[in-house]
C-alpha cells in the first residue's frame, strides 16, 4: 500500500495558506521589532551600575531562557485574562513572543557590547560625548554588526517557533493549517505545504536581514572586512 | 584659540596622590603648564607618568591633592566632566578611531553631537583640521584603510576639531615604527609652533628635547627632577642621568 497524496484538494485552499503565511510574517516582524528594542534595553540595563536595574534585567533574562515558550505563552494568555484584560489572541502572541525573543536578544547584545574595546569608549568620553550619545553613536551599531549573524538566526528561529501560538488559536500559519486539515482530512498534504511555506518565510527573512545589513553597515558593504 | 587672557596656568597639579590598591602610583605630584607651553613628562615604565596625564582629563580619579584645568576643579567629585573635556583634547597610544565611521564622520561626530554644530559647518571644519595634519585626501576613508601614522594624525585632527584649550598626548608614537613616528611628531611640532598648550608623555627623548619648553622627569610616583629641556643634557639627579644615559637620548 503506497502513500496516496491528493494535493489539489488541499491546494484549492491556497488563499487561506497565503493569508496564514502573511500573518506569521507579521507576527514575527512585530515580535522581532519590539523584542530587539526590549532586548537591547535589557542588555544596557544589565551593564549599568544600578544593582536594582541590573538585577531585574538578569532575572528577566534567566527566567525566560529557562522556561518553555509554550508555558510563557500560556502565562501571558491566562495571566492577562485573570487580570480581566481582554486582548486578541494575536496581540497576546505578539506580546509573548516579544518577551521571549527579548531575553535571547539581551544575551546576544550583551556579548556585542562587551566586544567594544575600552579605548573606543574612552576616546568618546574624551570628546565630551554623553553616556547616551556614546551608546547611540559608538557602541550600538558596531555591537550589532559583530553579533548580526547570531541575532538574525534568533529572529528566524522566533518566526519558526511562532507556530506554537496556534495553541492559543492565534491566527497564524500553523493554526490555519490545523483548521484546513480538519476540514479536508488531508493532514499530511496540508503540513507538507505548511513546511514548504515556512522554508520560504525563512528565506524571505534571511534575505530581508541581508538587505538591512547593507543599509546598517556601510563600512562592511564598502570594504567587506569584519569589524 | 585661547580666549583666556589671565596669567593663571592652564593646568596645575598640586600634591596629587593616587593609588591602585596597595600600589602608590602618584605620591605628591605637582606641576603646572602655562598657556602656549609644551610640557613633556618622561620617566620609566611604571613611574606614574601616564597616570598623571590621565588625571588631568579625569580618566583617573585622584585620592588627594588639587588639580585645576582651564578653571575646572578636576579633583572635586562634582566637576562638570563634559565641560572639562570640551576644553581638553586627548590623544591615545592606540589611536582609538571609531572603526565603523569614516574619517570625516569620526571628526564631525563630537562637534555635531556635543556642540550642536550644523553638519555643513562641521564638514568644513573636518576638511580644515585634516589639512592641518596633511590628510585631506582621506576624508572619506575608513580608519582601517589608513596606516598607523595616518590613523594617529586623524585622531589628532579629531581632537583638534573640538578646539581644545590644551591637548594631552599619551605616548602617541609608541605603537609606530620610526618612519611613521616622524610624520606624527611633525604634526605635533606644527601644533606647538601654532601656540597650542600641550602636555605629552613620551619616550622620544630627542623629540622632547627639541619641542618641550619644560621637562618633568617622574620617578616612583614623584616629580624627581624638572626644568628646561637642558636638564636632559645636564641632569642633576643620578636617576635622570641614568635614565637619559641608557641610550634613550637619540636625536
Amino acid at each position: 500500500m503506497g502513500i496516496q497524496l491528493d494535493f489539489p484538494a488541499v491546494l484549492e485552499r491556497w488563499p487561506s495558506f497565503l493569508g496564514g503565511a502573511a500573518l506569521t510574517l507579521e507576527l514575527a516582524a512585530l515580535a522581532t521589532m519590539f523584542g530587539a528594542l526590549l532586548g537591547t534595553l535589557a542588555a544596557v540595563g544589565r551593564g549599568t551600575h544600578n544593582a536594582l536595574i541590573a538585577g531585574a534585567c538578569k532575572v528577566y533574562v534567566e527566567t525566560i531562557r529557562n522556561t518553555p515558550l509554550l508555558v510563557q505563552i500560556f502565562l501571558v494568555y491566562f495571566g492577562l485574562a485573570s487580570l480581566g484584560l481582554k486582548f486578541s489572541a494575536f496581540t497576546v502572541a505578539v506580546a509573548a513572543l516579544t518577551i521571549n525573543v527579548g531575553a535571547y536578544t539581551a544575551e546576544i547584545m550583551r556579548a556585542g557590547f562587551e566586544a567594544i574595546p575600552r579605548g573606543q569608549i574612552e576616546a568618546a568620553e574624551g570628546l565630551a560625548l554623553s553616556r547616551v550619545q556614546i551608546y547611540w553613536h559608538i557602541i550600538l551599531l558596531p555591537a550589532v554588526e559583530r553579533v548580526y549573524p547570531a541575532l538574525t538566526s534568533q529572529f528566524v528561529l522566533l518566526m519558526l517557533a511562532s507556530s506554537v501560538c496556534s495553541q492559543i488559536s492565534a491566527e497564524e500559519l500553523t493554526a490555519i493549517a490545523n483548521y484546513i486539515q480538519s476540514d479536508t482530512y488531508r493532514a499530511f498534504e496540508t503540513y507538507i505545504i505548511v513546511a514548504v511555506l515556512y522554508v520560504i518565510l525563512s528565506l524571505v527573512m534571511r534575505a530581508g536581514f541581508w538587505g538591512l545589513g547593507l543599509v546598517l553597515f556601510p563600512r562592511r558593504r564598502r570594504l567587506g572586512t569584519p569589524l | 584659540m585661547q580666549q583666556n587672557t589671565s596669567s593663571e596656568p592652564i593646568v596645575s597639579l598640586r600634591d596629587v596622590q593616587k593609588s591602585f590598591g596597595p600600589l602608590k602610583v602618584l605620591d605628591g605630584v605637582s606641576f603646572a603648564v602655562d598657556r602656549g607651553e609644551v610640557l613633556a613628562i618622561i620617566g620609566r615604565s611604571g613611574s606614574g607618568k601616564s597616570t598623571a596625564l590621565r588625571c588631568i582629563d579625569r580618566f583617573e580619579k585622584v585620592d588627594g591633592g588639587e588639580i585645576m584645568v582651564c578653571g575646572h576643579r578636576v579633583d572635586r567629585p562634582d566637576v562638570d566632566l563634559r565641560a572639562l573635556r570640551q576644553d581638553v583634547g586627548i590623544v591615545f597610544q592606540s589611536y582609538n578611531l571609531f572603526p565603523h565611521l569614516t574619517i570625516e564622520q569620526n571628526i564631525t561626530l563630537a562637534p555635531c553631537a556635543v556642540k550642536k554644530m550644523a553638519t555643513g559647518q562641521a564638514k568644513e571644519l573636518a576638511r580644515k583640521v585634516l589639512a592641518q595634519v596633511g590628510l585631506e585626501e582621506k576624508l572619506h576613508a575608513y580608519p582601517e584603510q589608513l596606516s598607523g601614522g595616518q590613523q594617529q594624525r586623524a585622531a589628532i585632527a579629531r581632537s583638534l576639531a573640538m578646539q581644545p584649550k590644551v591637548m594631552l598626548f599619551d605616548e602617541v608614537t609608541s605603537a609606530l615604527d620610526p618612519e611613521l613616528t616622524g610624520e606624527v611628531l611633525k604634526v605635533i611640532e606644527q601644533l606647538a609652533a601654532d601656540g597650542m598648550t600641550m602636555v605629552m608623555v613620551t619616550h622620544e627623548m630627542g623629540f622632547a628635547k627639541s619641542i618641550a619648553d619644560r621637562i618633568v622627569f617622574m620617578h616612583r610616583g614623584k616629580v624627581h627632577e624638572s626644568g628646561p629641556a637642558s636638564i636632559l643634557t645636564s641632569p642633576t639627579t643620578p636617576e635622570l642621568r641614568q635614565f637619559v644615559g641608557t641610550g634613550n637620548l637619540k636625536s
